[in-house]
């Protein structure tokens, strides 16, 4: 969003006002419920790109939060991004991998990732048209997101517990039951976003769009 | 009023009454027999004193809508009792539910919100703070993008499954808080920023990317719904809302809000609330919710008791606007007529239908077909099978379809047309 200058957006303020007082008056010939949903109903400040806009008389800042430290971001800024943005300092190889998750992982997931009872995180079976199940190995578009969601919800019962050397370990060892990456493999924030999961291709974006006559 | 006899029973006559009926062989018990004569002569509740006022109010004796559960797990959801609800607005404790990792308790005073990454000035907001800026309300419908997935497979279509197992995955609320945009402009967007992602304080931390000119369009972080603070299992004490958009992305327990320049990917965005087109690619970011109606009454497992008037009740909603209009077929879809709309109409929410409708008594199909203001029309299931393939689990929002039998009962329908 672009700055206005305090002068520019005096005018801008200004000018809204006013076009927003000939709108209400237009709409009071028509007390139509439309101006109720979503519309600017009271002199607004109309910013682009946004129906829900300010009070013509807002400050351009109200400033009631607080800045975040470097520090308060860093504790919190926990994704991680295809790119390999986020991944902290650490490694972990499949066989530390394997340990960790016989201890951590096995109750929910199954001695292969397969029995369940919950998720199925394996299966190296690729699909032409359809997928047969959605696991890591043959539907996960990015490897980075194993980081993320790891780090963030698993185990279910004591997420967080894993340090960041045993969640590239876990991670090493999933990928390798899936037959992704070697059993020598080591994960880090280097090797973990080069990894080409084999279902990477097959993510398109939404084209679905509203009109007569399109299903799609 | 002049009456010869209180129609409030005297405790003799009671006495006399429920052994006569004893007595008479009607009924073994003098409970059976209490409960025969309550039904037969009520009392008069203009001839007793009320209850006195309560703090809090509470649902007549009979009334009680449930959610509906059908596995509790950490991360499963409950359902609303559309059949039960009139109008459009959800009681907030009849609102569904979708956790992935339960619902963590949070305390108003505690709960912090993180807005960084691609802004002039990262800032942190306690929820006093974010209360104190320009408050918004809207009512806008909420609806998880899996609602509706248990009648897509032509193998599986149900028969006896309720409106609430089949799409209780929808509510709509009046949603009150302060604008994304407003906070945006607070903390100063950068350029070439496209994205949010937005991240909850559960132990799942679920986070969603969204994109940054639709939350600065109508996005709300809504502290508020349907006149009070916001519901543990809808967010407290704040949740993002997107309007018309998958309920998932509308992230509960917010605390943080990254502006970035691409999609994060994260696990409910890539593994799950994704496509699978059946020509090999899968469809990522279906966010906004497609037009679609359905009729609540009637509904299984409703019979209904007699032929002649009946009123077709539904609602219709679009993720991309306004509704225009619903049409009702009572013939199995070869005739449609326009259903009565009951205004507002709302952006982004549900709207009440009705359709007057004389039932001759014989076997019959309904159905509901909604169009929005885009013009498109909520498709056939035929429709997205072709467009889609069979194997989507998201966004079914094909037409539903009720039977109903000479007997009178009323069950899912879709089976006999596909
Ligand atoms: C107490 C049971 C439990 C334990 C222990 C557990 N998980 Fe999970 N896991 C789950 C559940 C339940 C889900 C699905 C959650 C949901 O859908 O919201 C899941 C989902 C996942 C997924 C996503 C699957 C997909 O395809 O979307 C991954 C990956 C995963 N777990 C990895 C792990 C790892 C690695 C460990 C060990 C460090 C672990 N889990 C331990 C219960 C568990």
């Amino acid at each position: 969003m672009s700055q206005l200058s305090n002068w520019g957006a005096d005018v801008e303020k200004l000018f809204v006002a006013s076009l927003v007082v000939v709108i209400l008056m237009a709409a009071c010939t028509d007390m139509s419920e439309t101006s109720y949903s979503g519309q600017v109903t009271s002199a607004e400040i109309a910013m682009p790109g946004t129906e829900l806009g300010l009070p013509v008389n807002a400050p351009d800042r109200f400033d009631f939060g607080v800045e975040a430290s470097e520090q308060r971001v860093a504790m919190w800024d926990i994704d991680v991004r295809p790119d390999g943005l986020g991944l902290p300092e650490g490694n972990g190889s499949v066989q530390e991998g394997r340990n960790i998750y016989n201890v951590h992982c096995i109750a929910c997931h199954g001695p292969t990732g397969t029995e369940g009872p919950n998720d199925r995180l394996v299966d190296s079976e690729q699909w032409e048209d359809v997928p047969t199940t959605r696991t890591v190995g043959n539907y996960w578009p990015y490897a980075t997101t194993l980081y993320d969601y790891i780090r963030k919800a698993m185990p279910q019962l004591t997420p967080g517990i894993l340090t960041a050397d045993e969640v590239y370990a876990v991670i090493a060892y999933v990928l390798w039951m899936n037959e992704i990456v070697s059993e020598d493999a080591v994960m880090d924030s280097e090797t973990l976003p080069a990894v080409v999961m084999p279902a990477r291709d097959k993510f398109v974006m939404d084209d679905r769009v509203g009109g007569a006559g399109i299903v799609r | 009023m002049p009456s010869a006899e209180s129609p409030k029973l005297s405790r003799r006559r009671w006495i006399t009454t429920t052994s006569g009926v004893i007595a008479a062989g009607l009924v073994k018990t003098q409970a059976d027999a209490i409960q025969l004569i309550a039904q037969e002569a009520p009392t008069d509740p203009t001839k007793v004193p009320g209850r006195l006022v309560s703090e809090i109010g509470s649902r007549a004796p009979g009334e009680q809508p449930k959610r509906l559960i059908r596995a509790p797990a950490l991360s499963s959801s409950s359902r609303t009792p559309l059949a039960d609800l009139m109008g459009t607005i959800t009681p907030a404790d009849l609102h569904f539910e979708r956790h992935h990792a339960g619902i963590p308790e949070i305390r108003f005073e505690d709960h912090e919100l993180l807005v960084h990454g691609m802004v002039e000035r990262p800032m942190v907001f306690r929820m006093s703070e974010l209360m104190r800026y320009p408050q918004v309300s809207r009512i806008r419908f909420l609806e998880c993008s899996g609602n509706g997935g248990g009648v897509y497979n032509r193998e599986r279509m149900p028969t006896e499954v309720t409106v609430q197992a089949l799409d209780g995955l929808l509510s709509t609320s009046e949603w009150t808080g302060v604008a994304v945009s407003t906070i945006l402009r607070e903390v100063g967007v950068r350029p070439g920023a496209n994205w949010v992602l937005a991240e909850g304080g559960d132990s799942a931390v679920m986070s969603r990317s969204v994109p940054l000119e639709k939350v600065m369009k109508d996005s709300i972080l809504a502290y508020g719904q349907n006149g009070e603070r916001i519901r543990p299992e809808q967010g407290y004490p704040l949740r993002l809302f997107n309007p018309g958009y998958e309920g998932n992305t509308s992230v509960k327990w917010l605390r943080r809000i990254e502006v970035t320049d691409q999609p994060t990917h994260t696990r409910d965005e890539t593994s799950k609330y994704t496509d699978p087109l059946g020509d090999g690619t899968v469809r990522q970011f279906s966010l906004v919710m497609d037009a679609k109606s359905v009729i609540t009454f009637p509904s299984y497992p409703y019979v209904l008791p007699d032929k002649g008037w009946w009123e077709i009740r539904g609602l219709a909603w679009s993720g991309r606007g306004r509704i225009t209009r619903v049409e009702v077929s009572t013939d199995g879809g070869r005739n449609w007529s326009d259903a009565a709309l009951e205004g507002p109409i709302l952006d982004k929410s549900t709207v009440r239908f009705r359709h007057l409708f004389e039932w001759n008594g014989r076997d019959t199909v309904i159905l509901s077909r909604a169009t929005d203001e885009t013009g498109y029309v909520q498709p056939t299931v035929e429709q997205l099978w072709e467009a889609r393939g069979i194997r989507t689990s998201y966004h079914q929002n094909h037409q539903r379809a009720w039977k109903i039998a000479r007997t009178g009962e009323v069950t899912f329908g879709l089976g006999d047309l596909v």
